[in-house]
């Protein structure tokens, strides 16, 4: 079971360290989201799933049975997704205002920030 | 009041996030932000001095939220290092708030600049406060999105050019950093900080833990830009606005620093599985390459982004060696650094307030026509190489004189060797900008106003403080030292008294 899980986790993080490779801004992007996928998926195997209850306490009890599904790990994976998600849409918004003013995505042709104070030859003016 | 003195470890995180949300709901007006702003960072100050206080005479402080008990809930911990470094937090953020008076213009305000420079604030203090490893990630998210919004605020070609770099390489340490936290969750069943210290000392060495220890030194490694993982930073720090640069090249990669330095003393050890020989090596690059770096390049930020690196390698110095003066050297070290850092990107927003460049071939004649600004460049750029009777010379000959009587000779050349170089690169500013008669001769000499000038003075002076009267720093730092080497002390102040007894050998 287990196994199965990490080789579908690798698989995923595979693919997204594929992507990060590419010189294209968006596949960068694909590939940092593929990548919290497969690390939230960790974070649930990290906390031994298997075929447990859902973790709510029964009435009349005061604690949990104790094979019950452990919770913790979905409020951590809850935490990361929502995170994950805001970093991921501003990335897009950047990646968007990068396209809109420099009209291209390409890595190779965005070096404007390098340009700067180069010792080679002063293309742009030291301004921002 | 009782509230106030028993809880003063949450103020310094809590004040500047509620700034912030003051901010935005005054997100139409400028002029009321400003204010708000520093209001909220002086009280930030006091809380900070409050805490401060309150550790040396009290010991370490806890604070469990939501009445969980510890250690199934979170936990903010204050013990020393935390404490000084939140201090120093405030007292960077408030000067640069103020230098920012001067230098922020409006389009940048309406932008948010308020409300994302408290929340950064907000971010870091929260990093440096909290007891509990998953926390510590989301107070590192935090600190990133504020940032990213930072660093792209004016949204130009340059600024969005290096932002994508660091969004990006900031995200990926920042999933190594979960990842690692996920599988030692997997391990150990905890995240509390204190109980992992508790837990993985007594447990058996295994590949898991030694991939874990792994990751976590590569995910701090990019934050703080460890070599071989530090091109990120001189791609994008240059780029943003001055203020901006400032407060960044202070606080964002002593972050990852300090996250270093807690988890490689509290959970696991430097000596073992070979990390020593690994950061010592680290170590020695970041110290070269940031340098060498520096030394070919024209615009003042990026020598001084490059001169970020290379510092940060006396500080990994301190790490690898891992004695007790080596890691009291580290931590005077990051005191030093952060103020001197921060003060000498202050003075380049006040060289291009007076050339109308960065590009030191641009700039020239500073000396004859801003006396007072080169006096409060010469102050940081001297402490940074080191010169006596400066905070830097102190700093420098706390770390490697450790070196030496650790017998890691290497380590000690490499660190005066670039100690010149450091000196070569601050006499280039030096002679470029205000020695050099300027290529183009203005009729009327561009005034730099006070508020850019006083926050440069009150740094110059701390940095003055620290190296004419070095020994209550010093002191300090040892005492913050001998206790990171000794996490018992760390774990029974979060733990009570009794988890401590049956971990007694270790260390």
């Amino acid at each position: 079971m287990n196994f199965v899980y990490a080789a579908g986790i690798s698989a995923i993080m595979g693919c997204g360290i594929y992507l990060l490779l590419s010189r294209h801004t968006m596949r960068i992007l694909l590939g940092v989201m593929l990548l919290s996928a497969g690390v939230n998926l960790v974070i649930f195997l990290a906390g031994r799933i298997g075929p447990n209850p859902p973790p709510i306490i029964e009435a009349g009890s005061y604690t949990l049975s104790p094979e019950a599904a452990n919770p913790l790990p979905q409020a951590l994976v809850l935490t990361a997704i929502v995170i994950g998600f805001s970093l991921v849409a501003f990335a897009s918004a950047l990646a968007l205002q990068t396209f809109r003013t420099s009209g291209t995505l390409d890595q190779r042709e965005l070096a404007d920030a390098e340009a700067l104070g180069s010792p080679y030859e002063s293309k742009t003016e030291g301004s921002r | 009041m009782n509230l106030l003195l028993s809880q003063a470890l949450i103020w310094p995180v809590v004040l500047p996030l509620a700034t912030a949300a003051l901010c935005a709901l005054a997100w139409h007006r400028p002029a009321i932000q400003r204010w708000i702003s520093l209001g909220g960072l002086t009280l930030m100050l006091a809380a900070s001095i409050l805490l401060l206080v309150q550790v040396e005479t009290e010991g370490t402080q806890t604070v469990a939220f939501g009445s969980w008990p510890i250690p199934f809930g979170i936990v903010f911990v204050a013990d020393r290092l935390g404490a000084a470094m939140a201090l120093i937090t405030a007292v960077l953020a408030l000067a640069i708030a103020v230098f920012g008076l001067a230098d922020i213009r409006r389009r940048q305000e309406h932008a948010g600049f308020h409300p994302l420079y408290l929340g950064m604030i907000a971010g870091v203090a929260g990093a440096f406060l909290t007891g509990d490893i998953f926390n510590l990630y989301v107070w590192f998210e935090i600190m990133l999105i504020t940032a990213m919004g930072l660093l792209a605020i004016d949204r130009t070609r340059t600024q969005l050019d290096g932002t994508i770099k660091y969004a990006v390489l900031n995200l990926l340490g920042t999933l190594l950093f979960l990842l690692a936290v996920a599988i030692l969750y997997g391990v150990t069943g905890t995240l509390n900080m204190a109980d992992l210290g508790r837990v993985l000392s007594e447990s058996e060495p295994s590949a898991a833990l030694a991939l874990v220890a792994a990751m976590f030194l590569v995910a701090f490694g990019i934050k703080a830009g460890y070599f071989p993982l530090f091109f990120w930073l001189p791609a994008s720090y240059h780029t943003a606005s001055i203020v901006v640069s400032a407060i960044f090249a202070g606080l964002i990669t002593k972050v990852g620093v300090y996250a270093s330095f807690r988890v490689f003393t509290l959970m696991f050890s430097v000596d073992e599985g070979g990390i020593r020989e690994l950061v010592a090596v680290m170590a020695a690059g970041t110290m070269l390459f940031g340098v060498f770096g520096a030394a070919v390049q024209w615009d003042i930020r990026r020598i001084l982004s490059f001169h970020i690196v290379s510092q940060i390698g006396y500080m990994m110095l301190g790490l690898a060696l891992a004695t007790p003066a080596a890691m009291a050297g580290a931590v005077f070290y990051i005191v030093h650094h952060i103020i001197v850092k921060a003060n000498l990107f202050l003075a380049a927003g006040a060289i291009y307030r007076a050339t109308g460049t960065y590009d030191l071939r641009k700039a020239g004649g500073l000396m004859g026509s801003h006396p007072i600004l080169a006096l409060l460049f010469a102050i940081p750029a001297l402490s940074l190489a080191g010169i006596p009777p400066l905070s830097g010379f102190w700093a420098k000959y706390m770390v490697i004189d450790a070196a030496f009587a650790d017998s890691a000779h290497w380590l000690a050349g490499v660190g005066l060797f670039v100690g010149l170089l450091t000196v070569f690169s601050m006499s280039k500013i030096w002679v470029e900008a205000f020695w050099k008669t300027p290529p183009l001769e203005r009729k009327h000499a561009r005034r730099v106003p006070m508020a850019m000038l006083v926050p440069m003075a009150i740094l110059g002076l701390v940095t003055l403080t620290i190296g004419f009267a070095p020994e209550p720093f010093v002191l300090y730092a040892d005492a913050t030292a001998t206790s990171l080497l000794d996490p018992k002390t760390y774990i029974e102040a979060v733990l009570g008294p009794q988890a401590g007894l049956d971990l007694g050998e270790q260390q």
